[in-house]
């Protein structure tokens, strides 16, 4: 298994995880992320309950449960591809939630007070669970925790480009809540309607933790930009700084994106990569106002005849150089994590030999 | 961790609810899954107890063979309520 999941080309991980895996069925204008993770929830149980109209033959019957928005489970019959591409995106994402702890984690011991630390703190530890939730459900499809590891610390596999910028300032960490963290909420919550069970049910927990992960950073800016000149200045700077790389996060254009089609017929993505950096821009402007902060593009505009901002594309081969291992910070994050996992090894050693030792002496358990 | 054991995990959100499948997770032993299930599943109180299960003892039916499993309560509507005409004017029924 461990060599037909690991990513081919460098370009994997701007298709799945952190990147373009989305798009919102109705998307209702004026719904919020939270409501719409909810209506994912209820339509998850409702499709439920709704008849099948395929064949009981494998193939069929696949095809009749996508078709019927409900939801395909671990024991299910289903096509290798569609199993491949499920591994590859949930480890990519998980991936990105264990190394996504990193940058900010930077600041724990540096937050300005202790309020601030027990938040940062309950927010790193967040994304270390929704690590874990994501390795448990790619886990359903067949594969060990121990190959994924393997292939994120050897390189085989990627996480989202985002984590491999430096966090610079106490500012950044305000600046990732609301812009990296918002612009995965944007990818996300259309994977809580994902036609895997365990994927789906996984993402519909994330996203209700997510949103406080967004509010904390965006409390931050805004405490920064109505600070002192200083601290308005940081705050502005963190925001030039993750602004495109932000935008970057959903993935090349839909022009230059490979194998989204198959994705979308499966229903494991729903929306384009450029549908959702729009949505993610529409969203910010008004924020941005909010903060009295700006946003570092000179051509942003509202067209009226689109009805949505007119913005500056990201630099697409500045992603490409960054998933390609070349970004400010890939080297150490990826040694980071190799460090981490070897100077635990005692940790899970003493565990199992404490276990061992004790299923011995009283073998009913507890 | 090839060694490490999968458990199943169940968290009851309420008194009065059923404990619910949530998820799973690895560990050497029930008590520390019973931990780890705290610090991953509960982390807002999301339940008020927890089960954790051996993934490796529960055995499950195949969905392959979910018509031959299920069939012999397909034709049997005359198990719901429904399945009888109530003459009118009968209360109570
Ligand atoms: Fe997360
Ligand atoms: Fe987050």
């Amino acid at each position: 298994m461990l060599q037909d999941i690991a990513c081919g080309e460098a370009s994997c991980n701007t298709d799945g995880v952190y990147g373009n895996d989305f798009g919102a069925p109705d998307d209702p204008a004026g719904q919020s992320l939270l409501d719409q993770v909810e209506a994912a929830e209820r339509e998850l149980r409702s499709a439920a309950e709704r008849r099948l109209a395929g064949d009981d033959h494998l193939q069929g019957y696949f095809e009749a449960i996508i078709e019927a928005d409900q939801k395909v489970e671990p024991r299910d019959w289903m096509p290798d591809d569609y199993r491949r591409s499920l591994v590859r995106q949930i480890a990519q994402h998980a991936h990105s939630e264990i190394i996504g702890m990193q940058p900010e984690g930077n600041w724990i011991t540096r937050a300005p007070s202790l309020k601030r630390k027990a938040i940062l703190l309950a927010k790193v530890q967040d994304e270390a669970g929704h690590g874990l939730y994501l390795y448990a459900a790619a886990e359903t499809l067949g594969v060990s925790r121990d190959e994924l590891v393997e292939l994120l610390l050897s390189g085989r596999q990627k996480y989202s480009s985002i984590f491999n910028y430096p966090t610079l300032t106490w500012a950044d960490v305000g600046a990732i809540g609301w812009l990296v963290d918002g612009a995965a909420i944007v990818n996300q919550v259309p994977l809580c309607r994902c036609s895997y069970g365990p994927y789906a049910r996984a993402m519909i927990r994330i996203c209700k933790e997510e949103s406080f992960h967004q509010r904390q950073g965006f409390e931050i800016l805004h405490t920064l930009a109505h600070g002192t000149p200083a601290q308005r200045e940081m705050a502005q700077d963190a925001v030039n700084r993750w602004w495109y790389p932000s935008l970057a996060m959903f993935g090349p254009p839909d022009s230059d994106s490979t194998h989204s089609e198959r994705s979308m017929a499966w229903k494991i993505k729903r929306f384009s990569n450029d549908e959702l950096r729009q949505r993610f821009v529409d969203m910010c402007v008004q924020q941005a106002s909010v903060l009295t902060l700006s946003l570092p593009d000179p051509d942003l505009r509202w067209n009226a005849e689109r009805e949505h901002y007119d913005f500056t594309q990201p630099d697409f081969d500045e992603l490409m150089q960054v998933v390609k291992g070349n970004g400010p910070c890939n080297r150490q994050r990826i040694e980071h994590r190799r460090r981490a996992h070897s100077e635990g090894a005692w940790v899970r050693e003493a565990a199992a030999a404490y276990a061992a030792k004790r299923a011995v002496r009283e073998p009913a358990g507890v | 961790m090839s060694d490490t054991p999968l458990w199943e995990v169940f968290v009851r959100p309420r008194r009065g609810l059923a404990h619910t499948h949530v998820g799973s997770l690895h560990a050497p032993d029930a008590e520390l899954a019973l931990r780890n299930a705290r610090d991953l599943y509960t982390r807002r109180q999301e339940g008020v107890s927890i089960w954790v299960v051996p993934s490796a003892a529960i055995v499950a039916s195949s969905p392959d063979e979910k018509d031959a499993f299920f069939d012999p309560a397909a034709d049997k509507v005359y198990r719901h309520p429904t399945f009888y005409d109530v003459p009118e004017g009968a209360g109570h029924l």
